[in-house]
């Protein structure tokens, strides 16, 4: 063991430097002991105690430097020795600022007054108080947690109304508001479409589609799914309703959500009359008829409502489409249905946007006599096991019986990987559809991470002697960064067909089994 | 509205990096569920939440913080001065305990207090009669006395008057013995007697009369100016020290009494830079003992531990109405030549001063002793700004000075403590845990959560 003592003449530092520097010198390696500190009385009285108040130590006065190092070697406490001078000049950071982490919302918005909407995304228990205490403090909402009661929505979305304030959700995934896209938003250009949508990916759709078509959103307000049941009257469908109304960038409105209950179907369907500005409805699967006697424009597809307001922008008109607008490639879907066995007669749609799920079931409904889903709303076309696709079936992957313990299947397409191997093997499957959600929150290469099962969903059918037609959506723009156009290429690459929208990927399928004779009839 | 939208992020971080992605910025709430997610909580603090009454009664409490004017008055003898002091009282810090299950420092100082008192002959005949029942043991918070580290305050010891001027009411101290071999960290040899008596012959004359001659000495004043000269009057004392000698300078010079006992008198108070914290204690604590007892107040008027365990009352309960859990162990650093198994738990009244918006709670106005605390400068004010939280109000006399002079937080308000998870920060001293062997080090402390816990629960 080795001993270093020195004493430097009227060196001043404060004894809390000090003792960080002892304490740090102490914990280097073969460092037996370590002190660094003013020749103070009771300072030297410590050495004592250790033993290492000796030479000139002993004379030290209060303002004398006093460094006693033990260490293994005389080298270590040289080198000790030349640490503690660096550690002692050593320049600090000089307040450098990080960006602003903080523990509750009313120390955020204490700090940073100007914050003026929250976006909440914990767990669905606690979900409610953090949204009123955001509320509270005039703060919009956009709650993207589930497993908030409707009690609570109710109460929340009064106590926003009653201040003029936003509540988007629960169970909201997809805003845009004044150019900026929250959680799963695609990059769309701005622009003069404004939209209100209970409905996550049907919000994302129209957003996507009325970018493709040359024009651009001006806000996107998400409602949560259940805004326009009885309970809650659609508060927050009426609200927003009213503020791209306000709202100078927003020339065109579209509205999106399941068809909702009778009563408020009629409040919306008043507003919208009394509107100012052009609005487009889109009650999903809906009919004209309920559209009837009122100013709205009727879309019949999520792609029509884009198709509508894209031609209203325009200043035009557009008759209602009910089927795709978008052409479909009849000698490349002849081929594909003439590559087909026999005893493949289904389609197989694996989904991981539930809206899109959704479109896909009715559509498929329209057309085939039966579509089994995990999501259906027909009790006798719902799946009893989940795990297990009979005819033609939808699986919405975004289901809690899929998700427990793990991300949504936007964030992680792994999800679906064994399922689309599971429905190659299945001698049945005709065609397996599958949608690609790219934009802000979703995964970076969802078809990268998808591609791996699609081949050796193709090795294992082939070595059955059968061939699987695969059809991708991707549902994305230019400005995505996933790069939508690689996403393309790894799909057409792999010999999966890919479409424009939703609905054209499901008319592909169901083209392809009416070429087959199989039932469809598009 | 649209245009001017700011973002704020309370949940998954991916959502905050997906608008960074998109050069929008979004400040992040790194959510922790309210109250750690307890229902029985979580539902206590819904009961309490938006209630007028209680809204009034914390308003009332902080403002009564605010108001009170803390003024050193005098001196005298504790069992003239002290209320309910008894020739065989010994009070002690923190909640209530009995002297089987104290720490070894203030056991240690027990049984200095009876040498010093007379009423035994070695440490061996102290502890005998300390265990045999003739002694009463009282918290001081109990008898409007603090006392730092053990806190003991025995009957012939010479304490600090302060006087509430706003409300009238008292509050007593000892006087600081200074670092090392002392009584408050549990020493009781005979060179720690000998100052004790000392202090009670000497020192204790001389100091009343300057005190009498100084016409008092304005605290809360003192401790304001303290702020902005480095001092958070808990474990940086030099500033106000200094001030309080230069204030009280002509008045030893004027005292009639020998000269070499004046003097003596002066040098101890020089010698010592921690002299103030008794003052500094004894002012915030006649500043609390004013706002306790507002029906229906959730605001904290005592902070205090006993080395074993950690104390708080609250102002709308009864005054020996405590609520505890185990004392915590200080981070901090140590002096040369300690370990961290070395350490007792933490100790003493001395938190007092958090409870009142100073110490901890002004760290951002002491940089020299940030090091404590993690040895950067934002660390101690991002200390003092988390302490809004929890509280009720800011202080219009303690501001600090880097954070564009914005009055201290004040008014620990229990319910807040609970629902942020965030706990008060305490500045404090590191006691080794043997008896005698006096202070170790210094550091940062947390009061448990569960004193705040069994607070809210008997509060709704």
């Amino acid at each position: 063991m080795a001993e270093l003592l020195l004493c430097q003449k009227d060196a001043y530092y404060d004894s809390v430097t000090l003792m960080t520097l002892s304490n740090k010198l102490k914990k280097l390696e073969g460092v037996s002991n370590a002190v660094v500190s003013m020749g103070t009385p009771m300072n030297k009285e410590l050495l004592q105690n250790i033993g290492l108040l000796q030479g000139e130590l002993e004379e030290a006065g209060p303002n004398d430097l006093l460094i006693a190092i033990e260490a293994e070697t005389e080298e270590r406490c040289r080198a000790v020795h030349e640490e503690m001078e660096r550690l002692l000049c050593e320049k600090k950071g000089g307040g450098t600022q990080q960006a602003a982490v903080y523990r509750t919302i009313s120390e955020a918005k204490n700090a940073l007054p100007d914050l003026n909407l929250a976006v909440i995304s914990v767990k669905g228990e606690f979900a409610a108080r953090e949204a009123r205490e955001a509320l509270k403090r005039d703060m919009h909402v956009m709650l993207f947690s589930d497993n908030v009661t409707v009690a609570q929505e109710l109460e929340l979305k009064s106590m926003a109304h009653e201040k003029g304030l936003l509540v988007m959700g629960p169970d909201c995934g997809t805003a845009i508001l004044g150019g900026a896209g929250l959680c799963f938003a695609n990059a769309v250009r701005r622009g003069g479409v404004g939209l209100v949508a209970a409905s996550g990916t049907g919000l994302q759709e129209v957003c996507v589609l009325v970018d493709r078509l040359g024009q651009g959103v001006s806000q996107a307000i998400g409602t949560g799914g259940r805004d326009l049941s009885a309970e809650i009257g659609g508060i927050m469908m009426l609200d927003g309703l009213r503020l791209l109304e306000e709202d100078p960038e927003t020339r065109v409105i579209v509205l999106i959500s399941k068809p909702p209950v009778r009563e408020v179907a009629e409040k919306i369907l008043a507003k919208v009359s009394a509107c100012t500005k052009p609005v487009v409805v889109c009650f999903i699967s809906g009919t004209p008829d309920l559209l009837k006697g009122t100013k709205a424009v009727y879309a019949a597809s999520l792609e029509d409502a884009a198709f509508q307001a894209a031609a209203l922008m325009e200043g035009k008109t557009a008759a209602p489409a009910a089927g795709t607008a978008f052409p479909i490639d009849g000698e490349a879907m002849a081929a594909a249905a003439a590559g087909l066995k026999p005893e493949q007669k289904y389609i197989r749609g694996l989904y991981c946007g539930g809206t899109l799920a959704a479109e896909a079931v009715a559509e498929c409904g329209k057309a085939l006599s039966e579509v089994f889903s995990n999501v259906s709303k027909k009790p006798e076309q719902h799946l009893d096991d989940p795990m297990r696709s009979r005819g033609n079936c939808v699986i919405d992957l975004g289901d809690d019986v899929f998700t427990v313990g793990r991300p949504h299947p936007m964030i992680e397409p792994e999800l679906r990987c064994g399922r689309i191997i599971q429905e190659a093997e299945d001698p049945e499957t005709a065609v397996i559809l599958m949608d690609f959600e790219l934009g802000y929150g979703s995964n970076a290469d969802p078809a990268g991470v998808t591609i791996g099962a699609v081949q050796k969903a193709r090795q294992r059918s082939a070595a059955q002697g059968r061939d699987v037609v695969f059809i991708g959506y991707i549902q994305g723009t230019q400005g995505d960064f996933q790069d939508i156009e690689k996403q393309r290429r790894t799909l057409e690459e792999n010999g999966v067909l890919t479409a424009q929208s939703n609905l054209h990927a499901v008319s592909m399928a169901l083209r392809i089994l009416a070429e087959k004779g199989a039932g469809g009839h598009v | 509205m649209f245009e001017e939208l700011k973002f704020l992020n309370v949940g998954t971080p991916l959502f905050r990096d997906e608008l960074e992605k998109q050069r929008v910025s979004c400040a992040h709430v790194d959510w922790k569920p309210a109250a750690g997610g307890d229902i029985r909580l979580i539902e206590a603090l819904d009961r309490l939440a938006d209630r007028p009454e209680v809204e009034a009664a914390n308003r009332e409490a902080a403002d009564r913080i605010k108001r009170s004017q803390a003024v050193w008055i005098g001196m005298d003898l504790a069992l003239r001065a002290v209320p309910g002091m008894t020739p065989k009282t010994i009070l002690h810090a923190g909640p209530p305990i009995a002297y089987e299950q104290m720490c070894g420092p203030m056991q240690g100082a027990v049984q200095g207090a009876l040498l010093y008192e007379g009423l035994a002959e070695d440490a061996a005949g102290a502890d005998r009669l300390a265990r045999s029942g003739e002694i009463t043991f009282s918290p001081c918070h109990e008898h409007g006395c603090v006392g730092p580290m053990a806190g003991i305050v025995s009957p012939s010891m010479p304490v600090h008057i302060v006087e509430n001027r706003t409300f009238g009411n008292r509050s007593y101290s000892t006087v600081n013995e200074g670092l090392g071999k002392v009584l408050r960290f549990g020493a009781n040899s005979q060179e720690v007697l000998d100052r004790l008596r000392y202090i009670k012959e000497e020192f204790f004359p001389v100091m009343r009369s300057v005190v009498e001659l100084a016409g008092g000495v304005d605290l809360k004043n003192l401790t304001a100016q303290g702020l902005s000269m480095g001092d958070e009057c808990h474990n940086r004392n030099k500033a106000t020290t200094a001030l309080l000698l230069r204030d009280l300078l002509p008045f030893f010079m004027e005292a009639d009494f020998p000269a070499e006992v004046r003097n003596k008198a002066m040098l101890f108070l020089r010698g010592n830079e921690h002299y103030y914290l008794n003052l500094s204690m004894a002012a915030c604590k006649c500043t609390l003992d004013a706002a306790h007892g507002v029906p229906n107040s959730t605001i904290v008027t005592t902070m205090a531990r006993n080395g074993v365990e950690f104390g708080i009352r609250v102002s709308g309960m009864p005054v020996d109405c405590w609520f505890t859990g185990p004392a915590q162990r200080v981070e901090g650093l140590l002096f040369p030549g300690f370990q961290e198994e070395d350490a007792a738990l933490d100790l003493g009244d001395s938190a007092i001063t958090e409870t009142c918006g100073i110490g901890g709670f002004a760290m951002a106005a002491a940089p020299a002793i940030v090091q404590f605390v993690g040895g950067c400068v934002e660390d101690a004010f991002r200390y003092s700004r988390q302490m809004y939280e929890i509280t009720e109000t800011e202080s219009g006399s303690f501001f600090l000075p880097p954070l564009d002079f914005r009055g201290s937080a004040t008014g620990i308000d229990l319910r807040k403590v609970v629902e942020a998870g965030i706990l008060p920060v305490i500045n404090t001293g590191i006691a080794h845990r043997e008896a005698g062997v006096g202070q170790i080090g210094a550091g940062i402390v947390h009061p448990p959560m569960a004193c705040f816990e069994k607070a809210l629960l008997a509060f709704s």
